[in-house]
């Protein structure tokens, strides 16, 4: 049986003790830092004091990739080998780091100073072929470098993102200090709060509806009338939560946007707030961006010393505050019922809808979850208003839109335009392709994303366009591939991800993912899309797209499919 | 209650507002498959074998609770659905023991299953665990249908030994750190053993009965086991 806890672990349990369940994965990612795994002793310890059954804490500990319930090396080294980092030499990197530590992927080395991982799309794809040091971002890793950067941990510097004067989602990245509350608010920082608070609840959701500012995560739904349908909820205890799980393979705007103007994201959640008369938001960010979850706190602790948040907000008497949440590692919490699941202390696993968010979210209550790019475009449109916010991109698609381009091009970055700018207008923003190669073939949207053929390098990114070609936009992510690329390989990655980070709740998804990736597997050895398996993956492709629970499932397939049709 | 007006399979049905499309869908004689609904239990909506195609819907909808809506024009066996059904029978025969799943053979038959269409996949390893006198737990069985988990826990006794462990296709119902059942907060209710539809939980009379003890000597065989257990085997 088990022994008593002797690790000191009074001050986490004390912490996280008054949220009950809520605390669970704050507080086993807290033990963890402590500790360097999750005995299990201390998880009796963790479901004691927060009145979690023991299984179910077991549960939710195997459920996230970033918790350990046996021991690790000292330093985990997490190697990104998904698509993007792939395209710019990650497999050289991962092999490298293999030769090196005498051990591969999912080892520890006998010393037990370092274990190795294969880690999906860190979100760094700005600097592929990036790593984790622990949680510390390594990129532009050169297999030279391995030793020094990477096991030696020599700092290195990191290429950033800087925006310039004429962009606005990126205007202050790069270009003001993250921290200084004082050069945001001499932008013009906060005073879209205050004039929320000046034209009261229902006209902000007017404006941001005229506005027509639709989600910039993926799913393209409109914004003011997603506000609207939570607002004419009669149950009074609301929640808005920003979806800051950013885990699409190929995508870090939202990454840019919280490292690089934190305040931004803290005032579009408050008017969010405010507009659907919510008392708290939570900021809920992926396990792995440690800096954007360390910039988000200390911007809320200044607002909240500045009036921004608190008890009686710029003294409107409306009290709202915000709290940061971090992920453990799980793609599927990016998927927003997913995401409550996670923040109730609870394995992600999505929710059969309906009931939708803005009725039953987060703790059962009328939620309005946004993603952290559209809750950056808010400030913007309640202070300048809905027809200069239009004056910007198209009629179907008004406002600028982040652009994530990685993969072989000269300059991997974030690059802000209105979505009526194309392909080839991105592609030449990034440089062009590097060493002047060709284009083999550009991946639209992330993993969950198509394939988009190169004879539509015009078509403009707005929804309409790409409709009619079959493609979305998702997130935004352009991940180009030069003719170097096995593409084979890139499939087999894409169908690796996917079992991957597939929750297992539904069946579909839960057992097509892992088909879906044998299959590709075996393309990417016979060097050809096997004939024979087009039934079947038809099938298959089919079936998680209609029958899967959530978008993980219905897009599991979509890149591959994409790429059937228009290679083979 | 008002009653909602609705059609399925070219029938019109009117039904009290709240009613599944699964129950409107048996008021008409239409049977809709089904492996992880259980009348009494949370729907898990795991399985999607229940799935029907909603006029106007982007993706098929499962009939255990998608509620009935004015106008609504369903169809409980269109090619699409059959087609999903099909594709998830064959995956699950791919990888779990369905030998003892009822209703399975049933609808191989009606929806023209390949059980081995999928064969060559890896099939999903899973532990037999015989660690109480009560009963077995033979997971190369389980369909992960959440029954169990749910009886255990907020559905029925409210004991909360299982959960959910893993991820993907490695999902795998669990103890906490996988701990024998006597040593969980298991109390040997038996409510996860009547509710597993797959034969993967088994009473130990059953489990002795099949394994060819002789009912008279079943008393004794359960007494052996039981000491033998308790002196650590």
């Amino acid at each position: 049986m088990l022994e008593p806890v002797t690790y000191p672990l009074d001050d986490i349990l004390a912490r996280w003790q008054p949220y009950g369940r809520a605390g669970l994965l704050p507080c086993l990612i807290d033990v963890q830092e402590r500790l360097g795994w999750l005995p299990p002793d201390a998880c009796v310890a963790v479901g004691e004091a927060l009145h979690v059954p023991l299984a179910d804490v077991y549960g939710v500990v195997e459920f996230y990739a970033l918790l350990y319930p046996t021991p690790t090396g000292e330093m985990v080294l997490r190697v990104c080998d998904d698509v993007a980092c792939f395209a710019r030499g990650s497999a050289d990197i991962v092999a490298t780091c293999s030769r090196l530590l005498g051990i591969q992927p999912g080892e520890t080395t006998p010393d037990r100073r370092f274990t190795l991982e294969v880690h999906p799309c860190l979100g760094q794809c700005d600097r592929a072929p990036a790593a984790l040091r622990g949680l510390v971002p390594v990129g532009n890793v050169a297999a030279s470098a391995v030793e020094t950067v990477l096991l030696n941990g020599e700092v290195a510097p990191l290429p950033q993102v800087v925006g310039d004067e004429r962009s606005i989602l990126l205007r202050r990245v790069g270009r003001c200090a993250p921290h200084d509350l004082a050069a945001y608010e001499a932008d013009g920082g906060f005073e879209a709060l205050q004039r929320a608070l000046q034209i009261g609840a229902g006209a902000v959701i007017a404006e941001v509806k005229a506005s027509g500012l639709f989600g910039r995560g993926g799913a393209a739904f409109p914004t003011g009338v997603k506000w609207e349908s939570a607002a004419h909820q009669s149950d009074r205890t609301r929640y808005v939560v920003c979806n800051a799980d950013e885990s699409e393979p190929g995508t870090f705007k939202d990454r840019v946007l919280m490292e690089g103007d934190p305040f931004a994201i803290i005032e579009g959640l408050t008017i969010a707030g405010y507009a659907i008369g919510a008392q708290k938001g939570f900021i809920y960010v992926r396990g792995e961006y440690a800096l954007a979850f360390e910039r988000l706190q200390m911007a809320i602790t200044k607002a909240r010393e500045a009036g921004y948040l608190g008890e009686d907000i710029l003294g409107s008497g409306f009290a709202f505050d915000i709290e940061v949440r971090r992920g453990a590692g799980a793609y599927i919490c990016g998927e927003e019922t997913a995401l409550f699941e996670s923040i109730e202390g609870k394995r992600g696993m999505p929710r059969q809808k309906p009931p939708f968010p803005t009725e039953k979210g987060l703790f059962g209550k009328p939620t309005v979850i946004n993603n952290v790019e559209t809750l950056a475009n808010v400030p913007h449109i309640v202070r300048h208003g809905a027809a200069w916010f239009r004056r910007i991109g198209s009629e179907d698609a008004p406002g600028p839109k982040l652009f994530c381009v990685s993969g072989n091009v000269a300059h991997p970055g974030v690059y802000e335009a209105p979505m009526t700018t194309t392909l080839r207008a991105l592609l030449e923003m990034a440089g062009g392709v590097a060493d002047g190669r060709a284009v083999q073939a550009i991946l639209l949207g992330g993993a969950a994303g198509t394939f988009v053929p190169l004879d539509a390098l015009d078509t403009p990114l707005t929804p309409s366009a790409l409709r009619s070609m079959g493609a979305t936009l998702g997130s935004g992510a352009v991940m180009v591939f030069d003719e170097r690329v096995p593409m084979l390989d890139v499939l087999a990655r894409i169908g690796r991800f996917f079992a991957h980070e597939s929750c297992g709740k539904c069946y579909p998804c839960q057992l097509g993912t892992q088909r879906q990736w044998e299959m590709v597997q075996r393309w990417h050895a016979a060097g050809r899309v096997l004939a024979e398996d087009m039934p079947r993956f038809g099938d298959l492709a089919a079936t998680m797209r209609d029958a899967s629970i959530c978008g993980l499932g219905q897009t599991a397939s979509a890149a591959i499919e994409s790429w059937i049709r228009l290679y083979t | 209650m008002s009653s909602i007006t609705l059609t399925i399979d070219g029938q019109v049905v009117r039904v009290p507002a709240g009613t599944t499309l699964l129950q409107a869908a048996e008021r008409l004689g239409i049977q809709i498959p089904r492996l992880c609904y259980h009348p009494h239990m949370t729907p898990p909506t795991v399985c999607r074998l229940c799935v029907v195609e909603w006029e106007g819907a982007r993706t098929l909808v499962p009939a255990c609770v998608a509620q009935v809506r004015e106008g609504a024009v369903i169809h409980t066996a269109s090619e699409r659905v059959q087609r999903a059904r099909r594709t998830i029978l064959e995956l699950l025969h791919s990888a779990v023991d369905l030998s003892e799943t009822p209703d399975v053979a049933r609808y191989d038959a009606e929806l023209g299953v390949d059980p081995q269409r999928f064969v060559d996949g890896v099939w999903r390893e899973a532990p037999f665990y015989d660690d109480n006198p009560f009963y077995v737990r033979e997971y190369e069985k389980c369909i992960l249908c959440w029954r169990c988990v749910q009886a255990c826990g907020d559905d029925m006794q409210f004991t909360y030994a299982l959960t959910l462990g893993g991820r993907g296709f490695h999902t795998r119902i669990t103890t906490f750190f996988d701990a024998p059942m006597p040593e969980t907060t298991c109390v040997f209710c038996g409510n996860c053993v009547g509710v597993c539809p797959t034969g993967a939980l088994k009473g130990m009379d059953e489990y002795l009965l099949e394994r060819g003890v002789p009912m008279a000597l079943l008393r004794e065989e359960k007494q052996r086991r039981k000491g033998r257990l308790e002196t650590g085997r």
